[in-house]
């Protein structure tokens, strides 16, 4: 009964998020201030990530490719699909939703025990859309490109594995990830991400807003933001790939 | 003028406030008193509006609150202005910011203008250039002065404070005190303070109602407060083992 409570709940407070803005300027400064919160302020993480990710997988695609049937470019054609259509879009928005999802319901929590939501209702402001959609537009938007970065360092690192091991040439591996490509598993991937986007930031931001308590209820919000904004995008994972894949 | 008729709520099936009413008057500090857990902060956030009452009704000035529809009821917010028990003050947001915020939500003013009336507002409340501090550089009584500025920057015509003097010190509490009297009777403006502490009953309170166990028990003055042959409000003013040696 519990869950469809919680269902039913946050749609209530997405319809909500998504009634007409008080004042449309204050949105747009609130936005681009999140953009930089949650999405410029993770490109770190997301490089050193799909940098060594993307490292890994050709070293450990080279070393258990030992067949002479198997051409050496393939390994190439492998990391760039494995970056492509898995990593890049759901282990970089699963890490996303560690860093930014704990981020966003620590946030909001804070400010509803703190009283700080109260002070928004009193004045007259719809609490609910003056924080959360301007962090659901700016997920949104900046994640695609967090991904579509995440995608070429990882590819750069399997390069720069490849030069550093030996494991194949350069030349190989460039032709590797130029072999057979499918442009619209970019799309699909960036299909994915903003759907993750849009769980990360409304999942996170609902465990936030419903929070009672004190510090350790923030604690408690926290940690159920990251673990069912992690399932719910491993869920969406399986149904976008069955939807737009076959 | 707010009104207050005959108004219950209830948490879980607890009842929290029982059959409460009363009359809030322009110009005069209305004080709430009563115990911790006697039902002051729910009556005050029933007022606002941030909890829905069970039963009752509420008038801001002969507006009935209670039967207006959300978007209604923001018109009458953004009259009101509220001072949190903690000062509630955005965190991510310097002074200025939260002083300028209901300014930037509301009205129309240029940069220069919202500053100006900043500036005036912390002035008001004897605050020198805090504006670029944030709130966790401030001490408990600057927060509480902040939150006073930000309160009165949209001029509102009811204040609503919740325990302002919670974690002051003596001194502290009565310069509070003295300046949501002075703003009260300056503006003409609605006030109601909720509070436990005894220098502010009898410093500040025009009006004075004690809160009992969620239900009113006692309405009167900060001289007949004295004189009262109630035992629950006597218990309460003179719970002091001083002030029972005094008095009694």
């Amino acid at each position: 009964m519990r869950v469809f409570f919680n269902i039913g709940r946050y749609f209530i407070l997405m319809r909500k998020v998504f009634s007409k803005p008080e004042k449309g300027k204050v949105y747009f400064n609130q936005t681009l201030k999140e953009i930089y919160s949650l999405g410029i302020s993770s490109l770190g993480i997301v490089i050193i990530i799909s940098f060594f990710i993307g490292a890994v997988i050709t070293v450990q695609t080279a070393i258990n490719t030992t067949s002479p049937f198997i051409p050496k470019f393939l390994i190439g054609l492998m990391v760039r699909d494995s970056l492509l259509l898995e990593f890049s879009s759901t282990i970089v928005c699963l890490i996303l939703a560690g860093k930014v999802g704990s981020n966003i319901a620590s946030e909001i929590g804070t400010m509803q025990v703190t009283e700080q939501i109260d002070a928004l209702e009193t004045m007259g402001i719809n609490s609910a859309s003056y924080l959360i959609l301007p962090k659901i537009i700016a997920s949104v938007f900046i994640n695609p490109f967090l991904v579509i970065i995440s995608m070429f360092i990882g590819i750069s690192g399997g390069l720069l594995a490849a030069i550093y091991t030996e494991v194949i040439t350069s030349q190989q591996y460039i032709s590797g990830i130029q072999f057979f490509f499918n442009p619209y598993y970019v799309t699909y991937s960036l299909i994915k991400t903003v759907v993750f986007a849009f769980i990360i930031s409304s999942v996170s931001s609902y465990q936030g807003y419903y929070t009672e308590g004190g510090a350790l209820e923030v604690g408690k919000s926290s940690t159920k933001a990251v673990v069912y904004s992690s399932v719910l995008i491993l869920l969406f994972n399986m149904i976008l790939t069955d939807l737009l894949l076959t | 003028m707010i009104e207050v008729k005959n108004i219950s709520k209830s948490f879980y099936g607890k009842n929290v406030l029982t059959d409460i009413s009363a009359n809030f008057e322009r110009g005069k500090t209305n004080l709430v008193i009563g115990r911790s857990g006697s039902g002051k902060t729910v009556l005050l956030k029933c007022i606002i509006g941030l909890h829905e009452i069970d039963k009752g009704e509420i008038a801001f000035d002969d507006r009935n609150f209670t039967g207006m529809s959300f978007k209604q009821r923001k018109t009458v917010r953004k009259e009101i202005g509220m001072m949190f028990q903690n000062g509630a003050l955005f965190d991510s947001y310097n002074v200025e910011e939260n002083v300028t915020f209901p300014l930037d939500m509301f009205t129309k003013m240029t940069k220069e203008e919202k500053r100006d009336r900043a500036n005036f507002c912390l002035s008001r409340v004897n605050l020198v250039n805090p504006n670029k501090l944030y709130p966790s550089e401030l001490s408990g009584g600057m927060k509480k002065r902040v939150a006073i500025a930000r309160a009165i920057a949209l001029r509102p015509r009811y204040l609503f404070c919740d325990e302002p003097n919670s974690g002051l010190d003596p001194v502290t509490s009565i310069i509070i005190d003295e300046l949501i009297k002075e703003i009260t009777v300056e503006y003409g403006i609605t006030t109601i303070v909720n509070t436990h502490d005894m220098n502010s009953v009898m410093g500040i309170g025009d009006k004075i109602i004690f809160i009992h166990g969620g239900q009113k028990w006692w309405e009167g003055s900060r001289i007949d407060i004295l004189h009262t042959d109630n035992e629950e409000l006597n218990n309460f003013v003179f719970a002091s083992k001083l002030l029972k040696k005094d008095n009694k």
